[in-house]
């Protein structure tokens, strides 16, 4: 196995153009199997364009993608086996109550028992106890965020693409999904998130990417990125990149 | 600027978009153009009618009656023959050959009723077809009058209901290839639009009920950001726009069904009594009719959910979605009216092809054509509404493949919920 094969998402010089306006100018980075991979950047570079060609969301106007050695453009279909995509701005079905929801998900990935397994997994990872048979109109932003982080582990993908993962959450409620995510990801899930949290970055991800104005400018660990600009964290390598 | 001018430019900023302005413009348009046709119909009832005569008697009041109908029509045929006349005055688009037997004057003058043969060519059996025969009945009545004061003027010894009613009608009328003695065209008018009037309305609700059910169901997709999660599923786009298709049939379908069990009660009430006993015509509806009617229902349905789905992928939420229902609704409501006031046949040719472009019309038109054995007319439109409804899934399965869904229109896209300040950010220096 070379390892072009090995690598969980491969990105080579990725574009994607809206209209006139070119939002991607050929991003490149790969991020290998088990990895949590982030990508950071300020507004308006290109971080939720990159995750949505990778959920399969948007076509790719020039370059090309992978995720573990299947092409996005090509075979969208089987790429969406493999990979679950929390959008920052996620919601669910407010008729559904947050057990309903993620058996609604799970019927899509498994039938029977399997699917049970499912949703006890599920269950487990959101823990809102009895607020689990509400319906999901009631949940509060926290309780929302939750039950998709769990819609979005249960399937035991093995790449999870999460847009601003703890988005609108409190101390606390973050501090209980990152530990999630770690634990995920030693069970074997690859995990590429995208978020405005540095420190969160800095906690959560093994590597990262810097990306500005539709280009990938940093790449490495943070103790790399922070020894490489002489920085206390990766705040002040972000600062010092886009100065 | 006061702070109140600020709100209300703001208000007409968010109130008067396109997708709220477009609407009211194609509303407009389409009262235009049925005020116009109903301009023609206001042209018809003050024309002189075309007719053809057929003036066997040459007595006096005979010639009272011809005299009436050179003044008040235009003859088409003057002659001996009624079926030479009648196409004579079919020919020249005329309405009906009258026939004024040999013992007219004398039949009146010994006490009876005068009778009056009446072949009626009929065209359509809308609500407005029948107005042409009514200018022939006002003629008919005119006749009567003048006899009567003729008869009164020479003061002939007569029972008083003769004087006042001298003439008898005896009408035939040709539809459809069929001659149906003893029915005038009014009657039989009613008497179809009565059979076949419920079949447009229920169509017209279930393509509304349904049609805005799935455009509401991609709008609040948007609103409750359901949408990118679903499209990341492992299920096809296919299955996810037929299982909104499908969900919405059955919804519309079981709402029109609980419309429909009402609406013939209601129905049943108005028309209790026919005048008319269409089945000794050969009027009658079939099982295979009824499978047929049922056949061209689903894919008018089917047409209409595909078309709605299309629609619907333009819905940024729910609200937006709620204005785009109004295009499904006018194009459920113009064959329901052109259906019920004409015959598709009496139509002009641009609107006959406007009635037939619309899938939701064909149900509306095959009760009418199943009744007339018309077939051909009732398969046709059947194949369209399906080709019509294959065209729409294809567009609508196109739409979710690509990008359109959700970033909408390319130039002022929001491409992503992250890079959207950005990016208009960097619209917005462009513009400037």
């Amino acid at each position: 196995m070379d390892a072009s094969d090995a690598a969980a998402v491969e990105v080579e010089g990725l574009q994607k153009n809206y209209g006139k306006f070119q939002a991607l100018k050929g991003v490149s980075f790969s991020v290998r199997p088990g990895e949590v991979y982030g990508l950071i950047g300020p507004n308006g570079a290109g971080k939720t364009t990159t995750l949505r060609i990778l959920a399969t969301l948007l076509q790719i106007s020039g370059g090309a993608v992978r995720v573990f050695g299947i092409d996005v453009g090509k075979k969208p279909e089987e790429v969406r086996k493999v990979i679950s995509y929390l959008p920052e701005e996620a919601g669910a079905y407010k008729n559904l109550t947050g057990r309903q929801y993620l058996e609604f998900i799970a019927r899509f990935f498994a039938h029977g028992d399997a699917e049970h397994a499912m949703v006890a997994r599920g269950l487990e990872i959101v823990r809102l106890d009895d607020r689990i048979d509400d319906k999901v109109e009631e949940y509060s932003k926290g309780m929302m965020r939750r039950l998709l982080v769990g819609r979005a582990l249960m399937t035991a993908p093995r790449l999870a693409i999460l847009d601003e993962l703890t988005s609108g959450l409190d101390v606390i409620n973050a501090q209980q999904i990152r530990r999630i995510v770690k634990d995920e990801a030693k069970a074997g899930t690859t995990f590429l998130v995208s978020s405005h949290n540095m420190l969160e970055v800095e906690l959560l991800c093994d590597r990262l990417s810097l990306i500005h104005d539709g280009v990938i400018v940093e790449t490495g660990t943070p103790a790399e990125l922070k020894a490489k600009h002489h920085a206390n964290n990766i705040e002040e390598v972000f600062m010092a990149v886009a100065a | 600027m006061t702070a109140l001018t600020n709100i209300i430019r703001k208000e007409l900023k968010e109130l008067l978009t396109p997708s709220t302005v477009v609407p009211i413009v194609i509303m407009a348009l389409l009262f235009g153009g049925i005020g116009s046709m109903m301009g023609n119909v206001a042209e018809q009832v003050t024309a002189k009618p075309i007719v053809g005569v057929v003036p066997m008697d040459t007595g006096v009041l005979a010639n009272i009656s011809l005299s009436c109908i050179n003044q008040t029509a235009t003859l088409a045929y003057n002659g001996t023959s009624v079926d030479a006349g009648l196409q004579n005055v079919s020919g020249q688009s005329g309405i009906a050959v009258l026939y004024i037997p040999a013992n007219f004057t004398a039949s009146i003058m010994s006490g009876h009723h005068g009778s009056l043969e009446i072949y009626w060519i009929m065209r359509g059996a809308g609500l407005l077809d029948s107005i042409s025969s009514s200018t022939v009945d006002g003629l008919l009545a005119r006749i009567g009058q003048e006899i009567s004061a003729y008869l009164i003027g020479t003061g002939v010894s007569l029972p008083a209901n003769i004087v006042l009613s001298p003439v008898a009608r005896v009408e035939t009328t040709y539809f459809h290839n069929m001659v149906m003695q003893g029915v005038s065209p009014s009657t039989l008018g009613n008497v179809l639009s009565s059979q076949s009037l419920i079949v447009p309305i229920i169509i017209m609700m279930i393509v509304i009920m349904a049609g805005s059910l799935v455009i509401s169901s991609m709008g609040m997709e948007k609103e409750n950001k359901t949408l990118e999660t679903l499209l990341t599923l492992p299920v096809g786009r296919g299955s996810i726009v037929a299982g909104k298709l499908i969900a919405s049939a059955m919804v519309g379908l079981l709402m029109a069904g609980i419309y429909m069990i009402g609406f013939s009660y209601y129905m049943g009430g108005l028309s209790g009594s026919a005048q008319v006993n269409l089945a000794a015509y050969g009027l009658v509806i079939t099982p295979v009719d009824y499978v047929l009617l049922g056949v061209s229902v689903f894919a008018s349905l089917f047409a209409a959910l595909a078309l709605c789905m299309v629609l619907g992928t333009f819905a940024k939420n729910y609200k937006a979605a709620q204005t785009l229902t109004m295009p499904i609704t006018l194009l459920a409501m113009v064959p329901m009216f052109m259906t019920m006031f004409w015959d598709y046949n009496t139509l002009p040719p641009a609107a006959q092809a406007i009635v037939f472009a619309i899938p939701f019309s064909h149900p509306m038109m095959a009760m009418r054509s199943l009744m007339f054995k018309d077939y051909l007319f009732v398969l046709a439109g059947i194949g369209y509404s399906l080709a019509f409804a294959v065209v729409m899934i294809l567009i609508a399965v196109w739409i979710f493949r690509t990008d359109r869904l959700l970033t909408g229109r390319l130039m002022k896209g929001k491409p992503g919920s992250g890079s959207r300040k950005g990016i208009w950010r960097l619209m917005n220096l462009a513009r400037r």
